[in-house]
């Protein structure tokens, strides 16, 4: 058996050995953009680094203690020239490669709009990226597709040449979101959410995974990523929708619970609002949402006054409506109203505060 | 996050259960024999052990080893300790590689593998911090405890007493990581111990508490050890020794120390923000409350990467005195190396960052922490040409020091160019966390640092022994590391651009199977080169009549070797003279003899046992604290407290070495001076 096995392993060694760099030979444009980088870089930096390698098998050999024939100056330390050319070219090097760093940084920041969809694709200004919501869970993914009120876990899909924007949050310890097919990997940190605009330029199926270690089943924290034509991706949907559970409050407290491998499972409709929710980390309990906290806090609450505005205003998330908050938090503060709302008013927009008020239960 | 160890109950309800006052959370499920690696391993060490305290006291060691040595404030027997500290804990930390290296070869060929996960993850986490606590940072500091005094031409530290402590403290870190091995469990979090998942939410077990402690208690020993050297370079280098006529391994020292002096608080208060987390219930890095476990990541790679280069430059300092002495020429190029280090030494503050590109930063950030990283590869550069000119038209003897060097310059280029292209931020994000980056930093560890440490040990060993390492043990060695390394760790590159992330214990994928065999077999060669190291020590120990060389047997330049070898324990009978660089070299040529008469008392400190009484008790202490008794902790802490007050009232701490044994032991040692080649 292990000799089978070895034998096959060696096979597939020598067989595939050139195709399967998936980080060089990617299918989406923006992991293709990286893979690219890599090369270049490296090519760049081969030319300090052979002639140095080069240079010191040479010298090595040559000067060795045997060979009489070689010049030697015991006491000669110190060059000119030399210094200037030591520190000269890789400074050289350097200089142009951050250049390229500058650059490429920009243009591939993930957080920014996709710029083309593939080298000679431009992109469609009519065509809205398709918003998928990722949640690392312990130890499996949940996404959330808002467009048609579906959600699934440790499977997702999108559509061949359609931007994608990912936003991604986790309900447990900080995990990376990755699919070396699509794009570059980037974290997911409970209460915050980050994203990550790419684009699948080829159909298949491709493996997504955690590429930060988040404990016992970090192994197994992996999905199938679907990359379908129009068709297929209706299809799917469909397939999705037709699933009786709803993600809601109770199957996402189910889903809370730490499992390892976890099947894949559609749910064919969402309660509303419950990204935002999962984002504030109180879709699964009673908790006061992180965004009513801060909204709390930045009208003075804490002390005896914030455990009792807690109370009042749990469920309350009203970013959009300051003033009515306002007047429930200090309204012995009335009369100074307007130049508080107007220092409010110029807070730096809260990015988590983006649900819709909710009546007071 | 399903703990074996059922010991972490009793947080409330039987907190007032009068064994657990006594006993915190220590059961007598607490030991992992249910895992027959541990009991074997377990039955292994106790079997050691038990011969090794037989065996000293058969010999009747016991005293001797307290007084001339655990009891020493002589920074050469210090220095000797830490490396003797870092050879056993590369031991350890070695066997945890090649548990991982035989699991992931298992289990990547379609096997489970032999570790379930929950064991795994301790063993990576462990493996790491041992690696780079307990066996790197001991080596470095072993070297600048017991050169850099010799080379500045002074009889000890400056602080010798709180040396000593600084040591007995790592050691009490290390012995609380040992302990978790049988004791309960190790954290299973990764070596930095990112929160929340290092929190007491998703880590509840001990194995948290021994990382913190462990760190807590050896963080301030290597805190004050660095405090002591860069008082010690700045204050006692012999008269006439400018700044610019100090060694460069001196110049690596002070640029590493300060770098200490600066960081390793960093790296204390952010495990005591994690500490208060888990004990007092505080919120600065968990996911609720406010805590920010950004905030964590920011300042433990505040930490985490200044260290990288504390560990670093001081090897640095090594091949920059290996390569002039057998080369038999000046370093080429010193005042350019003397400002390399210092550039290192500040750019190695402003590039944290691109330890997490993947945070999302936004480009500017990410933009300026990737120039900032590759800006540091042009005073490196600058280096490798240094030496590489060094060898220019020289005259190289290839010994065992000069080989591991040349392996490290063709290794470190390479560690070096991957390196630069994960600072280039859009390639960090498909290539951050995968065996890329774990083949990238065992390159420039062990090909930078590991083989450094190497070359120091055969450099410097006659020099400590009066005999040199056996040749051809040390060849085994030589090329089980080096060829080793290259089998073990050019398979993860690869295995890397394939998009396998690291810390996976099991794989979907049969197909990976094969690199990961060639890596074991890497990982196997090494293990060669490991056995063969201690081979060459003990072979080397066994002949050393037949090795026994003179006081200067490589034909050094600096002052270290000025003196008879091993160097009597004042060092310096005068403080020598300083008029050049090289200065050791410089008496050669000027034919300068040692002084044989006019001697005159030396003062010197007496040995305390207080270091290792206090770290006793710090050791104790720690390991209440992660079993939560608290009584006892209470109890240690203020133990060692007194203990400390009262050594301060011991007046009597110094003497004087009679001038009569002064001239006797000059007399005993070699007093002619060789001529230089």
């Amino acid at each position: 058996m292990w000799v089978f096995r070895i034998g096959l392993s060696l096979a597939l060694f020598f067989s595939l050995s050139g195709c399967n760099l998936v980080v060089l030979s990617p299918s989406g444009d923006i992991a293709a953009q990286q893979g690219d980088l890599i090369v270049y870089a490296t090519v760049l930096m081969l030319i300090v680094i052979i002639p140095v390698t080069a240079l010191t098998i040479f010298f090595a050999l040559h000067y060795k203690q045997s060979n009489e024939d070689a010049a030697y100056e015991p006491e000669w330390d110190h060059s000119v020239s030399l210094e200037i050319v030591v520190w000269a070219v890789p400074l050289a090097i350097i200089i142009c490669l951050a250049g390229l760093t500058w650059v490429a940084t920009h243009r591939l920041e993930p957080y920014d709009d996709l710029k083309r969809i593939s080298e000679d694709t431009q992109i469609d200004p009519n065509v809205t990226p398709l918003e998928v919501q990722v949640v690392a869970m312990d130890w499996k993914w949940l996404f959330l597709y808002p467009e048609f009120g579906i959600a699934t876990v440790n499977e997702a899909a999108a559509i061949v040449d359609r931007p994608v924007e990912w936003k991604i949050t986790s309900a447990t310890v900080m995990n990376a979101f990755y699919i070396p097919e699509m794009a570059g990997m980037i974290y997911a940190m409970a209460g915050m959410q980050t994203e990550l605009n790419a684009v699948i330029n080829a159909p298949g199926v491709y493996e997504g995974f955690s590429a930060n270690y988040s404990g016992n089943g970090f192994s197994d924290m992996r999905f199938d990523f679907h990359a379908l034509d129009e068709a297929g991706f209706e299809a799917w949907v469909k397939e999705v929708k037709d699933a009786p559970n709803t993600l809601d409050q109770h199957s996402y407290t189910e889903l809370q619970v730490p499992t390892t491998a976890h099947d894949v499972t559609y749910f064919g409709t969402t309660e509303d609002g419950i990204w935002d929710k999962i984002l504030n980390m109180c879709a699964g309990t009673n908790e006061l949402c992180l965004n009513d906290m801060k909204m709390v806090d930045a009208l003075g609450g804490g002390g005896l006054d914030g455990l009792y505005n807690r109370e009042l205003f749990r469920g309350l998330c009203s970013a959009d409506d300051p003033e009515s908050l306002f007047l429930l938090l200090k309204p012995e503060h009335d009369p100074h109203k307007g130049e508080i709302l107007s220092a409010v008013n110029h807070l730096p927009a809260l990015p988590l505060a983006q649900s819709q008020p909710e009546a007071q239960n | 996050m399903a703990s074996p160890t059922a010991s972490t109950a009793a947080h409330g309800a039987d907190a007032v259960n009068t064994t657990h006052w006594f006993w915190g959370k220590l059961g007598w499920d607490i030991f992992p024999f249910y895992d027959p690696i541990i009991l074997g391993t377990f039955i292994g060490t106790c079997l050691l052990g038990v011969a090794v305290v037989g065996a000293i006291t058969y010999f009747r060691l016991w005293g001797y080893l307290w007084k001339e040595w655990f009891t020493s404030i002589d920074h050469k027997k210090i220095g000797i300790m830490y490396m003797i500290l870092g050879v056993i804990m590369l031991v350890r930390g070695f066997a945890d590689a090649l548990l991982m290296r035989l699991h992931q070869a298992l289990a990547s060929a379609g096997y489970v593998g032999f570790l379930p996960a929950y064991h795994y993850d301790q063993v990576f986490t462990v493996h790491g911090v041992i690696m780079i606590f307990f066996v790197a940072m001991p080596f470095v500091t072993g070297f600048m405890n017991y050169v850099m005094p010799l080379q500045i031409g002074a009889r000890d530290v400056a602080f010798p007493f709180l040396n000593n402590f600084s040591f007995w403290l790592t050691v009490s870190g290390a012995v609380l990581i040992m302990i978790s091995l049988f004791v309960g469990e190790f954290a299973a979090t990764g070596w930095l111990a990112y929160p929340p998942l290092s929190g007491l939410t998703f880590s509840p077990g001990v194995g948290m508490d021994y990382y913190l402690w462990s760190l807590n208690i050896a963080g301030i020993g290597t805190t004050l050890s660095g405090i002591n050297l860069v008082v010690t370079l700045v204050k006692m280098r012999a008269p006439g020794m400018t700044w610019m006529k100090m060694p460069v391994f001196c110049w690596t020292t002070l640029c590493t120390n300060v770098l200490i002096v600066a960081t390793f608080p960093v790296l204390s208060a952010t495990l005591a923000l994690l500490t208060a987390d888990r004990y007092l219930g505080t919120h600065f890095f968990t996911n609720e409350m406010g805590g920010n476990p950004m905030m964590y990541v920011n300042l433990i790679w505040i930490w985490g990467h200044p260290e990288v280069y504390i560990l670093t430059l001081p090897i640095f300092g090594i091949y920059s005195e290996i390569v002039p002495t057998f080369c038999k020429k000046r370093l080429f190029g010193y005042t350019s190396m003397v400002y390399a280090t210092c550039v290192i030494m500040i750019l190695s503050y402003i590039v944290w960052l691109h330890h997490f590109f993947t945070m999302g930063a936004g480009a500017d950030v990410n933009s300026f922490f990737g120039i900032t990283t590759m800006i540091i590869s042009i005073p490196t550069g600058a280096k490798l040409f240094n030496w590489l000119f060094t060898m220019y038209k020289g005259r190289i003897h290839y010994e065992l020091p000069m080989l591991w060097t040349v392996a490290f310059m063709l290794t470190f280029v390479v560690g070096g160019m991957t390196g630069v292209l994960l600072a280039v931020p859009p390639a960090d994000y498909v290539l951050h966390n995968s065996l890329f980056l774990v083949a990238h930093f065992h390159n420039v560890i062990i090909g930078g640092v590991v083989f450094g440490i190497f070359a120091g040990i055969n450099y410097w060993w006659p020099k400590a022994f009066g005999f040199k390492l056996h040749r051809g043990w040390g060849l085994v060695s030589f090329w089980g590391w080096v060829v080793g390394f290259w089998f073990a760790f050019m398979p993860l590159y690869i295995l890397g651009l394939m998009g396998v992330t690291r810390r996976l214990s099991q794989f979907e994928d049969t197909f990976y199977g094969i690199y990961f065999l060639i890596a074991l077999v890497g990982a196997l060669m090494i293990g060669v080169g490991v056995l063969a190291f201690v081979m060459q020590i003990v072979v080397s120990i066994w002949k050393r009549e037949e090795l026994k060389v003179g006081d200067d047997p490589w034909g050094g330049r600096t002052l270290e070797w000025s003196t008879t070898s091993p160097p009597p324990y004042y060092n310096f009978a005068f403080s020598p003279r300083v008029y050049e660089l090289d200065s050791w070299h410089h008496m050669k040529t000027e034919g300068a003899a040692r002084p044989t008469k006019g001697f005159v008392p030396i003062h010197m400190p007496h040995y305390t046992s207080s270091g290792i009484v206090i770290s006793g008790f710090m050791t104790v202490m720690g390991f209440a604290l992660i079993w939560h008794v608290w009584w006892l902790a209470a109890l240690t802490f203020f133990a060692s407290l007194v203990w400390g007050i009262a050594h301060t009232f011991n007046y009597n701490r110094d003497y004087y070495v009679p001038a009569e044994e002064v001239r006797a032991i000059e007399a005993a040692g070699n007093t002619s001076i060789p001529a230089a080649e």
